[in-house]
């Protein structure tokens, strides 16, 4: 088992005829994950990488029986797809776009509220569940099907977190990319409760970054609530007060939100926390070992 | 991207919002100008000279002054314009080297005819990231700083929160100017503000407005005294006119250069370079430095396609930094193959000739073996590391040296 996606998803992929979206979904294709079609509108009724084009999702719900939806909109109209695919009753919905308008991601995430499905992203490299579906712009070839989770707001730092636990003997059950924008769907609490959960993770990597409190939350919640070891590292102990680090939502605005404050609260609430990025896998292994209880 | 006090007054005016009136100026003669102008406009006996710079505590740096007669403005503004001016938010603070100042603001003098009648309000509008929402946050204690306010007596400090769907309500303006104690026509005029200032906000996709003060005359009327506007870069494509108001004298050169070719840069102060794939992994590898016995020189996300004519610019960049001993570059191929980028360092490095500084290059993920063979085998004084451990131990032994 795993987490939000697997081998029985049925994924469309938006803006699937463009540029972004044609190469990476030919990936995903390749990897073997369940793409079912994709939505691009005003393309209805074409074939594309031998898959059905469709001109809303609401469409693609109905006729492939849709479930989840990643994606590769442009960021002007990115916030409408996201509308669009929870209107229509899409569960996983997830968003690889980068540069959406923080103003339109107020909006989207009220739409969201009062709707049944979880939001991923945006600006993510989005989920994979090694070995049966790979819904995303992640090297699938780094992953190996195993039981640690790995939760992060970044993309190549999510795959050097990979490829150590793959390094260390480990595999993954299901890595999530929550993005690294200021507001994103799916929080790193929210992330952590849904592997926490799940029979087939054994432990779970958090990976965070400086800017808001959303590794302070999650490291309340796992003092209380954890049945699995946790190990966890925050990028930026370096990065200076007050300058966005790339990631729109990588900015220290109080002193709350710097990578020493986050590692002080997660090392308080029983995480083993890494200073070294290069420490990832090794820890992760011995934790496994202890077999920390709660 | 941020605005200068004039053009934030501008937009606010735009809006509705009551600003200082003001006119910009770039020499004495102009200042000179827009105070004659401002005299006949607003009626205004004095007038204040106001450097116009990206950064807050002007007046502390000696950036603010009020002139009593043309005499006075004229030595003012001649003093101001050309100056560098330090403030607490100039790099370095104000043992650094401060800021040269290019443009004053000649403003008026609202506080006129009775000062003690005055009262100072302070009021920002910004996204709260846990709330997701736009909150207004808003103080009586206007015309100081509200980090110290809100932590020496937070109670003073109050937030307001707007509902992303329905917008600003007319109870949540009444709120707020009841908040900061006001009845009769200040109390009408500071909804008004409120309500105008709030639909500036969204509409020009701002992410952080901060009027301090705002301030209520003698008579009764609202004003924005300063302030700082900061704009959501993601949002510019909507605003042509805005983004065409960005002030590159305002940012570092080298920073500018690097986004024109698609870098992501941010200069810092320490002796080691490096050159990284993706935001996350190079702030790890900033970390990485540091525990190294190094300290970052800069934070360079060189993006999804790290070709030869990209790594190129990016070391042009880096070495341009003589405090730079050493460059550490970074890349987890994914999409991206390492072997390209290891032929885009060889190429680089062969066409600008004279590198002295060692080169430690990690690359891993799709073709890390090749990639490795290519800078092995290049002849270049070049350090190859597969694993991220190999690296941070080899950036420790260049640093030692």
């Amino acid at each position: 088992m795993s987490v939000l996606v697997n081998k029985n998803s049925k994924i469309i992929v938006q803006g699937f005829t463009g540029k972004e979206g044609s190469f990476h979904a030919g990936q995903m294709i390749e990897y073997g994950t369940p793409i079912v079609g994709g939505v691009t509108p005003g393309k209805g009724g074409m074939e594309h990488l031998g898959k059905p084009v469709l001109n809303t999702v609401a469409e693609a719900v109905q006729k492939l029986g849709a479930d989840t939806s990643i994606i590769f909109v442009p960021p002007k109209f990115a916030g409408d797809a996201i509308m669009e695919a929870a209107e229509a009753g899409i569960k996983v919905i997830i968003c690889i776009t980068e540069g959406i308008p923080v103003q339109d991601m107020v909006k989207v995430k009220a739409y969201l509220n009062n709707k049944d499905c979880r939001l991923i992203g945006p600006n993510c490299p989005g989920i994979i569940t090694p070995g049966e579906a790979k819904v995303g712009i992640m090297p699938g070839f780094i992953h190996n099907p195993g039981r640690i989770g790995i939760i992060s707001r970044s993309g190549t730092l999510t795959y050097e977190a990979v490829d150590q636990v793959t390094k260390a003997g480990l595999g993954q059950s299901t890595c999530i990319g929550i993005g690294g924008d200021p507001i994103v769907g799916t929080t790193t609490k929210e992330a952590v409760q849904l592997l926490m959960a799940d029979p087939d993770t054994d432990g779970i990597v958090m990976i965070g970054e400086i800017g808001g409190s959303m590794e302070a939350d999650a490291a309340y919640w796992i003092k209380e609530n954890a049945t699995k070891p946790v190990v966890g590292f925050i990028a930026g102990q370096t990065a200076p007060k007050g300058r966005t680090m790339g990631h729109a939502g990588a900015i220290i605005g109080g002193k709350d939100d710097t990578a020493e404050a986050k590692m002080k609260i997660m090392e308080s609430c029983g995480i083993h926390v890494v200073k070294s990025p290069a420490h990832i896998g090794a820890t992760m292994l011995e934790a496994l070992k202890k077999q920390t209880v709660y | 991207m941020n605005l200068h006090e004039y053009q934030g007054k501008e937009l606010l005016k735009s809006y509705g919002v009551a600003i200082q009136n003001g006119i910009v100026a770039e020499t004495v003669e102009q200042a000179v100008e827009a105070f004659k102008t401002l005299q006949e406009e607003t009626g205004t006996k004095f007038g204040v000279v106001k450097a116009q710079i990206h950064a807050g505590g002007r007046g502390k740096g000696g950036g603010v002054k009020l002139a009593k007669n043309m005499d006075e403005l004229k030595e003012h503004a001649g003093n101001i314009l050309g100056m560098m001016l330090k403030t607490p938010q100039t790099p370095g603070g104000l043992d650094g080297p401060g800021k040269l100042v290019r443009k004053v603001l000649i403003g008026e003098d609202v506080y006129a005819p009775d000062f003690d009648a005055c009262k100072e309000f302070y009021i920002s509008v910004l996204m709260d990231r846990e709330r997701k929402q736009n909150v207004i946050v808003y103080s009586t204690e206007g015309g100081m700083d509200i980090e110290e306010v809100a932590e020496k007596t937070p109670h003073l400090v109050k937030k307001e929160y707007i509902d992303p769907m329905l917008g600003m309500q007319p109870f949540q303006m009444r709120k707020i100017a009841f908040n900061l104690g006001l009845s009769g026509k200040a109390f009408k005029e500071m909804a008004k503000f409120i309500a105008s200032l709030y639909k500036a906000f969204v509409g020009a996709d701002a992410s952080m407005f901060e009027i301090n003060p705002a301030l209520r005359t003698g008579d009764d009327r609202i004003v924005a005294v300063d302030c700082k506007v900061s704009l959501d870069d993601n949002a510019l494509f909507r605003h042509p006119d805005l983004a065409a108001q960005r002030d590159t004298d305002e940012e570092d050169p080298t920073e500018v250069e690097a986004k024109s070719y698609g870098l992501n840069f941010v200069n810092l102060d320490g002796n080691v370079g490096c050159m990284v794939n993706g935001a996350g992994l190079a702030m790890a590898t900033m970390d990485i430095i540091k525990l190294s016995g190094g300290e970052p020189a800069n934070f360079l996300d060189v993006g999804g396609t790290a070709d030869a004519a990209r790594v190129e610019q990016a070391f042009r960049i880096i070495l341009r930094d003589p405090n730079v001993k050493a460059i550490l570059i970074n890349i987890f191929g994914g999409i991206v193959r390492c072997d390209r980028v290891a032929q885009g360092v060889v190429d680089a490095y062969k066409n600008m000739g004279n590198i002295n500084v060692p080169i430690i290059v990690r690359l891993q993920g799709t073709n890390a073996d090749i990639a490795k063979k290519i800078i092995d085998e290049s002849g270049l004084e070049v350090r190859s590391a597969i694993l991220l451990q190999e690296a941070a131990d080899l950036v420790k032994k260049v640093v030692a040296n």
